[in-house]
This record gives structure tokens, C-alpha cells and sequence, in this order.
């Protein structure tokens, strides 16, 4: 009816305690910026693992070797050497769907060229694994499926290796020494930068897996083979074939264990984003109490504010006011500061995050969803704290507001 | 003076008995009382004597117990809370002893402040304009956009008066209107009552000091929550007379100092 009116009577009245209104906002500052930039923290660390595990590469398969037990000690997934030369070329040829294989082995060994040495990951892989992590190579050429099959000795190496090793120098063509082996390298990827656990991915070496296994680590086994298939459909039933293939192959009866675990990349995504997920729980909560905090806030100064003003409202109910109207001024008054709290808070807290992903290097996702509840839980929040202390103030009995000193 | 019945307030036996706890308190034992349209009275008696009880019954502020109230041949003894809420926007202005001005606002917000909750929604332009008429008709033009501590207390309580009358009441109430107010000043408020009762305005004023209740032309006199005397004023003071007595005081004074 007259909403007009208690529309302008509400923002007369914040605009003579504006120190006050200044403050009261300020909370709803605070919990909305905390908001928007923890959940836009959270989402940033959120995309970038889901994009550290697309970077494993496409519609991926891993095929672990089992662990062992000896003297009461087990060893992780890929402890045992479970995995054949023979299991590799049976999934190639007997699994539907499979695009490519790559066969893995891995240690970690001190690498030397000139004067300059180095520990790094040494990887052995067939040549279709630079197909399979979808991993280009910045500079020279990756070996072939001839230098496999030859076991040649040729590398690819990642970007912090050669630049430990070689410095400045283009590394292409170079020769460094594996285990006192010489090696040619004949490329360097692309930089690939953290992965999900937080290893440096391209500090690196990548030779041939037949290299690998006779002058590095020896062994005729594997740590684990990537399977790649062609399509997303394909995975599940892939990555049965190879579990009932393997487990043929092994000898495994009925009942008993595998000696190998067959993972999905979607199971690994699965884990990794169910974690980020746990964690933006927690900064929603965190930031959720501040939000409370702020409203408890708001509550609390219009509770004084009714003391205070009481005279106040006494003399708006001797000139005409109904007591709707000064719920409803007090009701506006409210969701007016906490909505322009709201408001400042978004702007506040999307800087603060920018801030933070700039100077702290941690990615941050904003999205228009997150910022239209933090308003709407704002307002919201306006109208629940401020609706006792409005009841409050219309409440009151006229000729009592008047004397009240 | 006595327009053939045309009683503007119209007290019938009217009685308020307030309760705390066991005890009963009648404040007011049932006080019959009319006042003509173009009266001014001003109602006196010590404190405890009932006449804020009946101030604020005249107010429409509080309900009679028992008996009627008529205002304007309204029966207000029955209504709602909001349907007095009404009235009082209405039909009555109220002059307080402390000014009760919001604070930190301008003179003309607190004018247009009934405006707000009156029955009409009127633009930004159309409150200023009312407001603005008001605060020169009691003597504030060029001081629109001061706040009361601006102000000094006379001019505040012109703001109140002004506030009182911004929807042209059919009673002026005030309750001791000149009490937090030097005497000079109190004789200025009283200027303006009086010119505004004789255009035509009905003022009921509270007051305990016999002086100023002078200046209206009927004293009621209220004792243990009854009227104790309701007589006409016989010696009539005129502000306008009364200033004029006050100035060249003044005058030597501020000629003594310099």
C-alpha cells in the first residue's frame, strides 16, 4: 500500500547513521567476500585437477602389476613384476576397442652428461605413449616403434631435465648417460607442468621400454601398461576384457585375487575430484559461518538500533505510523544493508580471489551461479535476522516509546 | 464561541484504570469534558492528577476503559490500534515537551514526516513544496536543511508545530509545549498558538505553569483523575503584548554588555 513511502522512510533512516549502517554491512561484507572467494578458490583447484587428469590423456586404461608379500612386507601396485611382454601384446590383439598400448616401466636413476648429473624419473614406454598422454614434443623427434623394437639407445626428455642438464643448450642430438649408458636424445616435450599429486611431470626421462629393461632396470616385467581405447563407450567393457584376459593368462582361479588392478581414468578422476570436493565443503562452511557471523551481526545492531530509536518510534506511531510500517522500515532497513553488503562483498571477495590466484598462483573459477546465491543468501539472510528485532520495534506500545528516555 | 453543540471533542464519563500487578490505579474516575472547534485550552493539575492519562486518551494514544470518546463525532474509544494510528495522521498534531524531531534530519524531512504515513502518496517534490510552506508559515524559511542540533530549542520546537500541522489536524495537542524552553522563547511558542487559534485551530495544550496557561482562553484543572475546575481565562495574556515588554529589556541588557 504504502511501500513507497517506507521504502524512503528506510533509506532516510540508514542514511543518518551512516557510520553505523557502514559497520553493520561490513559483516555481510566480509561473509559474502569469504564466500565468493573461497568457493571460487575451490572451483579453480577443482578445474584444474579434472584438467591435470584429462592431461593423463583420453579414454585411458592402467593396468598395474600386483603387489608382493615377502617377509611379512607388501609391497604398493606394481611391487610384483606380474606383468608380461606377452600380456601387453594379448591385450593389443585381443581387446576390443584398444587403440593403443603402451607398455611402462619405470625407476628412478641418476642421469649425467658433461659435467652436469642429475636424479630423475626414468620412464621405459613403447612409442604410442606420446600418442596416449597426447604429449607433443616441443623440440626434435620422439622415437619410433623401430627404436623399440631395437631396443636403440634413444631418449625424449621433459622440460626440467633438460634444462638441468643442458642448461640453455638445445639437448637434441646431445648424448647423456643413463647408469653410465650413453643415450642420444633425440627431443624434448612440451612442458606439462604439476600433476594432480603435485610431481613435477616434466622432470622426466622417457627411453624405450626395451632400452629401459635391459640397460636400466633390467627384468623382463612391468609396472603397468596404458591402454588406450577409442571411445569413452569403450572403457567399461575394455577394461572387463582385460581383467578376464589377465586373469586367464595368470592362472588365476575362481575366488582367488588378481595379481594386477585394472583402473579407468574416470575411477581416477573419480577419487581426485571427490577429495577437491571434501575440501570445498570445507571452505563453504567456513565461509558459510562467517556469512551467520554477519548476520548475527545485523541482528544485533538493529536490536540496539530499536533501544536506541525507540523514542524514535514512538514519535512515527503518534504522527500515523502502523505497526506494519515500521516493520516493514525495519524489515527494509535490513535487507537493504545486508543486500548492499551483499553486493560490495561480491565485488570484494571476486577481487580477492583474482588477488590470490595472481599473487599466489592458485587458479580461481567464479561462476554467475555462486555469485546470484551469495546475494540471494544475503537478502535472505537481511530478512531472518532482521525480523525479531522488527517485530520487536512494531510491537511497541506508542505512549511507551514516547516517554522512553 | 459555543457554535450550537458543534464539540470537536467529546468526553463522555470517561475512566482509565491501570493495572500493575495486584494493584489498581485509576488514573482517570471519569471525566466528562467537550471542547468546541476554535477553542484553546490548556489542561492543568499536578503531576499524578490524571491529565497526561487523559492527554494521551485525547491523543487517540490510549483507549478509555470505560466511557466514550468523540472526535469530530467519531467514536474513537473502540477502534484498532492501526484505525487510531489513522486518526492521529489525520485528525491530530502532536507538540511534545522534548520536540521528539528525529535526529539528524532536516527540518523538512521531519515536516513531511506524517506526509509518509498519511493516506495520499505524494512525489519528492510534492512533500517538499508542503513542507517547505509550513516551515516559512512558522517563521524557519532558509533553515529547511538544518538538523535539529542545528537548531536552537524555539526553532525546534517550531519544527514539532510545523510537523503538528503539516496535515491539517482538526486538534492541535501539546504537551508541555514551553517546558524545556526559556521564557522568552516559551512566550514566541505561545505567539504562534495563539495566531494559529485565531484562524481557526483548536489547540488542547498540558501545561503546570499558570503563566503560560494564560495564554489560552479556558483553564481545566484536573485533581485525583476528576475535573477540579473548568473556567474561562480572566486575565488573558497576548503573546504579541507580552513580547513587546520582553524586547526593550533585552535591549538594555545587550547594551549593558556592550
Amino acid at each position: 500500500m504504502r511501500f513507497g513511502s517506507t521504502f524512503k522512510i528506510a533509506f532516510r533512516a540508514l542514511r543518518r547513521n551512516k557510520l553505523r549502517s557502514a559497520l553493520t554491512a561490513l559483516g555481510i561484507i566480509i561473509g559474502v567476500g569469504a564466500v565468493i572467494a573461497m568457493v571460487g578458490i575451490g572451483n579453480g583447484a577443482k578445474a584444474q585437477v579434472e584438467s591435470q587428469i584429462a592431461s593423463l590423456g583420453e579414454n585411458l586404461i592402467l593396468v598395474f602389476s600386483g603387489s608382493t608379500t615377502a617377509s611379512g612386507i607388501r609391497t604398493g601396485w606394481g611391487g610384483a613384476g606380474t606383468l608380461k611382454v606377452e600380456d601387453a601384446e594379448a591385450i593389443r590383439r585381443e581387446v576390443s576397442g584398444v587403440n593403443a598400448v603402451s607398455e611402462e616401466v619405470s625407476s628412478n636413476s641418476q642421469i649425467a652428461a658433461g659435467n652436469q648429473n642429475w636424479f630423475t624419473r626414468v620412464l621405459g614406454e613403447s612409442a604410442e605413449y606420446f600418442d596416449i598422454r597426447q604429449w607433443p614434443l616441443a623440440s626434435g623427434a620422439p622415437f619410433t616403434p623401430q627404436d623399440v623394437r631395437s631396443s636403440n639407445k634413444v631418449c625424449v626428455i621433459g622440460k626440467t631435465t633438460a634444462s638441468q642438464i643442458f642448461g640453455n643448450d638445445d639437448p637434441v642430438g646431445q648424448i647423456l648417460r643413463v647408469k653410465n649408458v650413453p643415450f642420444t636424445v633425440t627431443g624434448v616435450l612440451t612442458p606439462k607442468g604439476l600433476s594432480a599429486q603435485g610431481s613435477d611431470q616434466d622432470d622426466v626421462l622417457i627411453m624405450p621400454y626395451t632400452s629401459a629393461m635391459k640397460r636400466v632396470t633390467g627384468g623382463i616385467t612391468w609396472r603397468s601398461i596404458n591402454v588406450q581405447v577409442a571411445n569413452a563407450s569403450d572403457l567399461e567393457p575394455a577394461q572387463q576384457q582385460i581383467v578376464s584376459l589377465l586373469r586367464q593368462r595368470h592362472n588365476i582361479r575362481s575366488g582367488r585375487d588378481n595379481d594386477f588392478t585394472v583402473r579407468t581414468q574416470k575411477e581416477i578422476a573419480d577419487t581426485a575430484t571427490a577429495t577437491t570436493d571434501v575440501m570445498n565443503g570445507l571452505l563453504g562452511a567456513i565461509a558459510g559461518v562467517s556469512l551467520v557471523v554477519g548476520g548475527i551481526g545485523i541482528m544485533n545492531i538493529m536490536l540496539v538500533s530499536v533501544t536506541e530509536r525507540t523514542r524514535e518510534i514512538g514519535t512515527r506511531m503518534a504522527v500515523g505510523a502502523h505497526g506494519q510500517d515500521i516493520l516493514t522500515q525495519f524489515l527494509i532497513e535490513a535487507v537493504a544493508l545486508s543486500a548492499i553488503g551483499g553486493v560490495l562483498g561480491i565485488i570484494l571477495g571476486v577481487l580477492a580471489s583474482k588477488l590470490l590466484s595472481i599473487s599466489k598462483n592458485w587458479p580461481s573459477l567464479i561462476s554467475p551461479g555462486s555469485i546470484l546465491i551469495a546475494f540471494l543468501v544475503s537478502a535472505a539472510v537481511g530478512i531472518f535476522f532482521g525480523f525479531y528485532p522488527a517485530r520487536k520495534a512494531a510491537r511497541l506500545d506508542p505512549i511507551d516509546a514516547l516517554r522512553y528516555e | 464561541m459555543n457554535t450550537n453543540g458543534a464539540a470537536v471533542v467529546q468526553l463522555i464519563d470517561v475512566q482509565k484504570t491501570y493495572r500493575t500487578g495486584e494493584m489498581e490505579v485509576r488514573a482517570v474516575r471519569g471525566v466528562s469534558l467537550e471542547i468546541q472547534r476554535g477553542e484553546f485550552v490548556a489542561l492543568m493539575g499536578s503531576s499524578g492528577s490524571g491529565k497526561s492519562t487523559l492527554m494521551n486518551m485525547l491523543g487517540a494514544l490510549d483507549r478509555p476503559t470505560a466511557g466514550r470518546y468523540l472526535l469530530d463525532g467519531v467514536d474513537v474509544s473502540k477502534l484498532s490500534r492501526d484505525e487510531l494510528a489513522d486518526i492521529r495522521n489525520g485528525k491530530l498534531g502532536f507538540v511534545f515537551q522534548s520536540f521528539n524531531l528525529l535526529p539528524r534530519t532536516s527540518a523538512r524531512e521531519n515536516v513531511e514526516l506524517p506526509l509518509l504515513y498519511g493516506k495520499h502518496q505524494l512525489t519528492n517534490r510534492q512533500l517538499r513544496e508542503k513542507a517547505d510552506r509550513i516551515l516559512s508559515a512558522v517563521g524557519l524559511e532558509g533553515r529547511e536543511d538544518h538538523t535539529p542540533s542545528q537548531l536552537s530549542g524555539g526553532q525546534q520546537q517550531r519544527v514539532a508545530i510545523g510537523r503538528a500541522l503539516i496535515n491539517a489536524p482538526e486538534v492541535l495537542l501539546a504537551d508541555e509545549p514551553t517546558g524545556n524552553l526559556d521564557s522568552r522563547t516559551s512566550v514566541e511558542i505561545m505567539g504562534i498558538f495563539q495566531a494559529l487559534n485565531e484562524r481557526g485551530m483548536t489547540i488542547v495544550m498540558v501545561t503546570h505553569e499558570p503563566d503560560i496557561a494564560s495564554y489560552a482562553q479556558r483553564n481545566v484543572v484536573m485533581r485525583d483523575g476528576l475535573v477540579k475546575s473548568d473556567l474561562p481565562v480572566a486575565r488573558r495574556l497576548l503573546a504579541t503584548t507580552e513580547l513587546e515588554k520582553i524586547a526593550p529589556l533585552e535591549e538594555e541588557l545587550a547594551g549593558a554588555k556592550e
